[in-house]
C-alpha cells in the first residue's frame, strides 16, 4: 500500500509537469482543433437537404468505405469570384483601417499608462479592461443611442444651437469605425502596454544624452523596441476584424457587404454549409499563412542572432 | 583660473525631501572625481543634474565656463554611463557605440574610423557585430564606456560603473578605467556607494550625506584625517574611544577616559573638552606581553577572523572598551593570540584622530 503510494507520488513528480501541459492541450484539441477539422471536412463535401444539411465526407456503408470528397465548393468560389471579391475587399479594408485607427489611439494611451505611477497604472488598466466585462452587443447599442439622428449627440448639438438638422452619423463609415474602435481598442492597448512597461527609462535618457532629438529617440529606440507590441496588437485586432459580422450589420449601411455577412447568408439563408465552410477555410488560409510565414522568418532571424554574428566588423 | 566644473549652491527638492542641499563643489579639468555616499544621499541626483536630466531648483552649474541652466542634455559636452549600462538591446555593439556619432551627423568614413579606435580602446576589436545579449557583463560595461566616450565629451559621468560586475572582474576593471581616463585626459565623475572603489579610482573623493558634501579630499587624507566620525566610520573600519582632555602640551594631548590616551596633533582642543578618538585597525599592534609602550592597554580577545592576508581581531579592554584591529600574516611572526587569551594592544599617538562629535 505504502509502496504503491510512493510509486504514485514518484509518477506524479516525474510526469506532473507534462500533465499540467497536457490537460489544456487536450482541451484545445477537443474544442478548438476538432471544430476546425469539422469545418475543413464540410468544405470538401456536398450540400443536401436534411440534418445536418450536408453529406458526410467519408464513412462506411454496406459496400464498405465511401467518400463524398470533391472540390466543387472551392470551384464555385472561383467561378463566382466576382461575387466574393467585393465583400472580401470590404472586409480587408475595414480590418486594415480599424487596426490603424486602434493603433493610433492605443499607442499614446498605452504609453501614458506605462509611464504613470504604479497606483494610477493599476486603475487605468482596469478602466481599459472594464468594457470587456459588459456585453459587446450592449456597448454597440449604447453607441447607436449616442449616434442616432435623435440620439444624445444630435439632441445635444441641436439644443446648443450648433446645428439645425441632425448629423447623419449612423450607417456610415464613421459609425462602423467607432464601433470597431470601441470593441477592439483594449486588444491593442494591452500588448503595447506589455512592451512599453519593460522599456527602461535609462534607454530614453541614454539616447537623449547621445544627442538624439525627441523624434530621434522615438524613431531609433522607442519604435523598434515596441514593434513586437505593435505587431501583436495589430494581429489581435486585424484577425477578428476581418470576420467581424455584428458591428457592420448593426452600425453600417446596407451598401457594404462584408465577408462575415456573406458567410451568414450562405449558412442561414442558403443553408449551403459546404460553401460557407469553403469561404471560412479560404479566409483562414488568407490570414494564417502570412502570419505563419512571418513567425517562421522571425524564428530564423533569432536563430541567426544566436548562432551567427559572433564576430566580424559591422 | 576658473575651475572646469563649478557647482554653486545647488539645491534640488523632491516633495519634502531635499535630495541635494545647497551644495557647492569645484572640479578641475582632467580629474577623476568620486562622489561617494550611501543610497539616497543625493549623489545620483547631482549626477543627473550635471547630465541635464534633472532640473536645478536653485543654484548654478557651470561647465567649462558656460552656465548649463538652459542647455539640454544633447547639447552638453557631457556624456553619461548608466548604472545598468542602458545599451540598446536591438542594436549591435557597433551601432550602440556609433549611435552618438550618427546623431551628430558625422561623415561615414569618420564614424568607421572612430568606431575602430573605440573598439580597440575598450579591447572589443572584432566584436562590433554582436548584440548586447551575446556579451558578458564585463564586455557590456566596456561597450557602455565606449559609447559614452564616442562623442569625445569634456566630462564623463559614470553611475556606479562597476556595481554590476563580480569582485574579481571589478578589480581588473578599476585599473582599466583609471588607465583609460589618464590616456584620454577626460574629466571623470564617478558616483559610487562602494568606498573601496572610490579609494582606488579617485584622485579626489567627495563624501555625501543627506544631500550635502561632508568632506572633499584625497583618498589618503579622508582615510587618515577624517573630519568627523561619520567619515571615519564610512571609510573603512575604525574603533572609537571617548574621553575628556586632561592636559595639552605642545604637540601632544592627554585624554582621560575609560583608558587614558595620548594623542599627537592637539588641533585646537583645550583642557576639559569632550573628544572622540578614532583609531584604524591596522594602526593597532597586538602582543602577548606588555612592552611599556605609550597607549598600551591590556585586553582580552573576544573574536577573531582569519581572512588570508590578515587576521581581524575584536578585543575588549578595561571598562568594556572595544577595539577592532588587524594583524597582517607575516612569515616568522610570533604566534598570534587565540580566543579568550589575554594580551596588550598599543598604538602610536600620531595615529589617533581627534574628532569633535
Amino acid at each position: 500500500m505504502a509502496a504503491s503510494m510512493m510509486a504514485g507520488r514518484r509518477w506524479i513528480s516525474r510526469h506532473g509537469r507534462r500533465l499540467v501541459v497536457a490537460l489544456p492541450l487536450l482541451w484545445l484539441l477537443i474544442f478548438f482543433l476538432m471544430p476546425l477539422v469539422e469545418v475543413a471536412q464540410t468544405s470538401f463535401t456536398t450540400a443536401r437537404r436534411g440534418i445536418p444539411p450536408f453529406a458526410p465526407l467519408w464513412g462506411f456503408d454496406k459496400d464498405g468505405f465511401f467518400t463524398n470528397f470533391n472540390l466543387k465548393n472551392y470551384g464555385l468560389l472561383l467561378d463566382y469570384w466576382q461575387d466574393y471579391i467585393g465583400p472580401a475587399g470590404n472586409s480587408l479594408r475595414l480590418a486594415f483601417f480599424s487596426t490603424l485607427i486602434c493603433l493610433l489611439f492605443a499607442y499614446p494611451m498605452a504609453w501614458w499608462i506605462a509611464r504613470s505611477n504604479p497606483r494610477q497604472r493599476a486603475i487605468l488598466l482596469v478602466l481599459v479592461m472594464l468594457p470587456f466585462w459588459t456585453s459587446s452587443l450592449l456597448r454597440i447599442y449604447a453607441l447607436i443611442g449616442l449616434l442616432n439622428p435623435n440620439g444624445f449627440i444630435n439632441s445635444m448639438l441641436i439644443f446648443l444651437g450648433v446645428i439645425d438638422t441632425p448629423l447623419r452619423m449612423m450607417q456610415t463609415d464613421f459609425s462602423i469605425y467607432m464601433g470597431m474602435l470601441l470593441t477592439y481598442l483594449p486588444l491593442m492597448i494591452l500588448p503595447l502596454y506589455a512592451v512599453m512597461i519593460r522599456l527602461e527609462d535609462d534607454l530614453l535618457d541614454a539616447a537623449a544624452d547621445l544627442g538624439a532629438s525627441r523624434a530621434g529617440v522615438f524613431m531609433t529606440v522607442v519604435l523598434p523596441l515596441t514593434l513586437p507590441g505593435i505587431v501583436a496588437g495589430s494581429l489581435l485586432v486585424f484577425i477578428p476584424a476581418v470576420g467581424e459580422f455584428v458591428i457592420p450589420a448593426l452600425l453600417g449601411g446596407p451598401e457594404q457587404i462584408m465577408v462575415g455577412k456573406v458567410l451568414w447568408t450562405e449558412f442561414f439563408r442558403n443553408r449551403d454549409w459546404p460553401v460557407a465552410s469553403a469561404i471560412a477555410m479560404l479566409l483562414l488560409a488568407l490570414l494564417a499563412l502570412p502570419i505563419i510565414y512571418a513567425r517562421y522568418q522571425d524564428g530564423r532571424e533569432a536563430a541567426i542572432d544566436r548562432v551567427g554574428g559572433q564576430g566580424g566588423a559591422p | 583660473m576658473t575651475p572646469f566644473i563649478r557647482i554653486r549652491n545647488v539645491t534640488r527638492r523632491f516633495g519634502d525631501v531635499l535630495a541635494v542641499d545647497d551644495l557647492s563643489l569645484d572640479i578641475d579639468r582632467g580629474e577623476l572625481f568620486c562622489l561617494l555616499g550611501a543610497s539616497g544621499c543625493g549623489k545620483t541626483t547631482l549626477l543627473r543634474m550635471l547630465a541635464g536630466f534633472e532640473r536645478v531648483d536653485s543654484g548654478s552649474i557651470e561647465i567649462d565656463g558656460i552656465d548649463m541652466a538652459a542647455v539640454p542634455p544633447a547639447a552638453r559636452p557631457v556624456n553619461i554611463m548608466f548604472q545598468n549600462y542602458a545599451l540598446f538591446p536591438h542594436m549591435s555593439v557597433a551601432d550602440n557605440i556609433a549611435y552618438g556619432l550618427r546623431r551628430a551627423g558625422l561623415p561615414k568614413p569618420e564614424i568607421v574610423a572612430r568606431l575602430e579606435e573605440l573598439l580597440r580602446l575598450v579591447r572589443l576589436d572584432g566584436m562590433g557585430g554582436r548584440k548586447p545579449h551575446q556579451l558578458s557583463g564585463g564586455q557590456r560595461q566596456r561597450v557602455a564606456l565606449a559609447r559614452a566616450l564616442a562623442r569625445r565629451p569634456k566630462l564623463l559621468l559614470l553611475d556606479e560603473p562597476l556595481a554590476a560586475l563580480d569582485k574579481k572582474l571589478r578589480e581588473d576593471t578599476q585599473f582599466e578605467l583609471v588607465d583609460i581616463q589618464e590616456r584620454l585626459e577626460t574629466t571623470f565623475i564617478v558616483v559610487t556607494h562602494d568606498q573601496e572603489e572610490a579609494m582606488t579610482l579617485a584622485s579626489r573623493i567627495g563624501v555625501m550625506d543627506a544631500g550635502r558634501l561632508v568632506q572633499v579630499d584625497t583618498p589618503r587624507t579622508l582615510y587618515d584625517r577624517p573630519c568627523n566620525s561619520f567619515i571615519a566610520d564610512f571609510l573603512g573600519t575604525v574603533s572609537f574611544l571617548e574621553g575628556v582632555v586632561a592636559s595639552v602640551n605642545d604637540g601632544s594631548i592627554m585624554v582621560d577616559g575609560p583608558v587614558p590616551v595620548t594623542a599627537a596633533n592637539p588641533g585646537g582642543f583645550a583642557v576639559g573638552d569632550v573628544v572622540r578618538m578614532a583609531v584604524r585597525p591596522e594602526k593597532i599592534a597586538l602582543g602577548p606581553e606588555a612592552r611599556g609602550a605609550i597607549n598600551e592597554i591590556p585586553v582580552t580577545v573576544e573574536d577573531l577572523a582569519f581572512t588570508g592576508v590578515a587576521t581581524n581581531y575584536r578585543v575588549i579592554g578595561p571598562e568594556g572598551v572595544r577595539l577592532k584591529l588587524t594583524q597582517p600574516n607575516r612569515r616568522g611572526e610570533a604566534a598570534s593570540l587565540e580566543w579568550e587569551q589575554q594580551g596588550f594592544v598599543s598604538f602610536d599617538p600620531a595615529d589617533v584622530v581627534l574628532l569633535r562629535d
